[in-house]
């Protein structure tokens, strides 16, 4: 079983967002970049499936140089080499032409994803490569098993879930509670260090959609504090401004 | 420009967010198709129609199932080209995922996602998009001829003074199948409002203590007729299915009205419900960071205060 597992470099979930330039760039100033949290789950069920099954698994990122420590992150997970596609993702399709060139190249039986980053939230990039590839994507994937040549997968969908069987190759964004987040000891660590990570020079430049500038959110107006004996002044305001009734 | 809709239903019935997508794309073109798949009464195909549409393309083939994602992307590109679209529209979805990004890649069209207004089309053709999960936006262009939106909820108001549209049987002409893709079962909660859908949702925390105690909560949703939805720990401890988790890592949900009952308000729980458009917290910790996000606040006891609210809805609403 060869597995490519795809991650992405975010800012931690608990991140203030904000920019600089004109509000044309990301402001890098004390945030604390992870694996993107569903790329985390990828990977586990990743080292899950090859303990159970033997195998390798690659992470890939599509990234400059700033990425590494979170590639080496995935290296101490378990993943067996990383290979860097070097370039700045300009968005999801340029993202899904690199990483359908990869998986051209390395003829991967399994490509898991995240069910979506957690910086442009797209979750387009697992449609765009399954279609780049010509064979299936499913996501978001809350089970995975793996049984000769068919994936048994369980997928959420609005209000329930779906048990699908897929013949491999597939492309699967992941969610909870595909595994349990694992992380990394400390010969994990001390091997990461020595695992082949390659850097390649993008595929071809292609992207077709362009951030002119970011924005923020306009802040609240404040909050009305209502006394909890006084529901009727609530009902009132849900009613009249709210308008939900 | 010619603007495509791709039409949801759910059981029969039209998805409102896909009627949403009709009248935002109402509100950019007079020629507006949209496309629908799968067995709907002529009185539901004239819902589409009073949302704007001139004209609805209806697939009854049933190859091409919704589930069937690699067919229904190829039925797609197919109307492209046969109506020379410009430019689709759907609601984001967990469908509308795949799909679009598919035909994306068929059609070779700039995708966003997550687009939260109109487009500007004074200088090229540039939306807003929410990024960093809510907590801010991206003011993008689309730079090839062809493009996709999907569009968040409560974008525009659904129109609903629309005429009665030219329905059209339309077969694709090959079958793009996916027969490596077997659907085993399913199992859904069918009566229920489903989250993503709905205009209120009333959200437990831990603060409810346990399972036992939902029956407020579903009280108050069904006096306000809301989908219900809970945080992370308490999808995680089992008191309530996972789909029903809102924030980061669960259900992005953008109602007109959100309510937090006894749910702290961390920043992954917010990321989920920060475009709502009205939130409503109900916490007996004045202290609680919710409070902060929040348009209207009551600090007391969930226990006391949920019940009561319910009466004088259940009174307000006759
Ligand atoms: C990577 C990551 C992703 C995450 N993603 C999510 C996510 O998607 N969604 C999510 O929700 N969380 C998420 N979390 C968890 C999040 O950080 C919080 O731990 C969680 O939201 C807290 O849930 P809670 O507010 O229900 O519980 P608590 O924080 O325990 O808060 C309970 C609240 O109830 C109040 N309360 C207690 N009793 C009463 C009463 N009788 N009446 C009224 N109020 C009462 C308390 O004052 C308190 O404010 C994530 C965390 C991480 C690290
Ligand atoms: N720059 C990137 N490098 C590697 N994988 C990525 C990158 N961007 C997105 N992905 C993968 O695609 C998934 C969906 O991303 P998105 O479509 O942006 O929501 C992520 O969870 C990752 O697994």
């Amino acid at each position: 079983m060869k597995i490519l597992v795809c991650i992405t470099h975010v800012p931690d979930t608990t991140s203030k967002i904000s920019f600089v330039d004109q509000d044309t760039v990301f402001d890098k100033t004390g945030v604390q970049f992870i694996i993107g949290p569903y790329d985390d789950y990828a990977l586990a069920r990743a080292v899950e499936l090859k303990e159970q099954l033997g195998g390798s698994i690659a992470a890939l990122n599509v990234g400059l140089a700033e990425t590494e420590p979170t590639i080496r992150k995935a290296l101490a997970i378990g993943a067996d080499e990383a290979i860097r596609i070097n370039a700045e993702p300009k968005d999801a399709f340029f993202v899904a032409h690199q990483i359908a060139q990869v998986v051209k190249r390395g003829d991967y039986d399994l490509i898991l994803m995240g069910r979506e980053s957690i910086d442009f939230n797209g979750g387009q990039v697992h449609g765009m490569v399954g279609e780049l590839l010509g064979i299936p994507s499913v996501s978001p994937v809350m089970h995975l098993d793996i049984e000769g040549n068919v994936a048994r997968l369980s997928r959420e969908i609005e209000g329930g879930k779906e048990l699908l069987e897929v013949a491999l190759p597939i492309v699967a964004g992941c969610q909870e509670p595909i595994a349990e987040w694992k992380i990394p000891n400390m010969r994990g660590i001390m091997s990461a260090r020595s695992k082949p990570l390659n850097v390649l020079d993008p595929f071809e430049d292609e992207q077709k959609t362009v951030i002119e500038n970011f924005v923020m959110p306009a802040a609240k107006s404040g909050v009305k504090m209502i006394d909890a004996d006084n529901v009727g002044e609530l009902v009132d305001l849900l009613k009249n401004e709210a308008k939900v009734f | 420009m010619k603007v495509l809709v791709f039409i949801e239903s759910d059981e029969g019935k039209i998805k409102k967010s896909s009627l949403e997508a009709v009248s935002y794309a109402t509100e950019i073109t007079q020629d507006t198709v949209a496309m629908a798949f799968g067995d709907l009464e002529s009185s539901e195909l004239n819902k589409i129609g009073a949302a704007g549409a001139k004209k609805v393309l209806h697939v009854t083939d049933s190859d091409f199932e919704p589930s069937n994602i690699m067919a229904v992307s190829m039925a797609i590109a197919q109307v492209f080209e046969a109506e020379d679209i410009d430019l689709m529209v759907m609601a984001k979805s967990s469908l509308a995922d795949p799909v679009s990004a598919r035909v994306s890649i068929k059609i070779d069209a700039s995708l966003v996602s997550n687009v939260t207004d109109l487009p500007d089309m004074a200088n090229g053709f540039t939306v807003n998009r929410s990024i960093y999960t809510g907590k801010a936006f991206a003011k993008t262009r689309l730079t090839s001829d062809k493009k996709i939106l999907t569009i968040r909820k409560n974008t525009v108001p659904i129109r609903e003074n629309g005429l009665d549209p030219k329905i059209v049987v339309f077969q694709p002409y090959s079958k793009g199948s996916d027969a490596s893709v077997k659907v085993m079962s399913q199992e859904k909660t069918s009566s229920d409002i489903l989250l993503p859908e709905a205009d209120i949702v009333v959200s437990g925390g831990r603060g409810l203590k346990g399972p036992e105690n939902w029956g407020m909560i579903e009280d108050l949703a069904a006096a306000l007729a809301a989908a219900t939805g809970c945080s992370k720990p308490v999808s995680d401890m089992d008191w309530r299915p996972h789909h029903e988790h809102v924030g980061q890592t669960g259900v992005k949900v953008s109602p007109t009205l959100y309510i937090a009952v006894g749910i702290s308000g961390a920043i992954q729980h917010l990321a989920g419900v920060n475009s709502s458009k009205f939130i409503l917290v109900i916490n007996k910790d004045p202290e609680a960071p919710f409070f902060k996000a929040a348009d209207y606040g009551i600090v007391g006891d969930a226990f006391e205060v949920l019940p009561q609210l319910t009466k004088a809805i259940q009174a307000a609403k006759g």
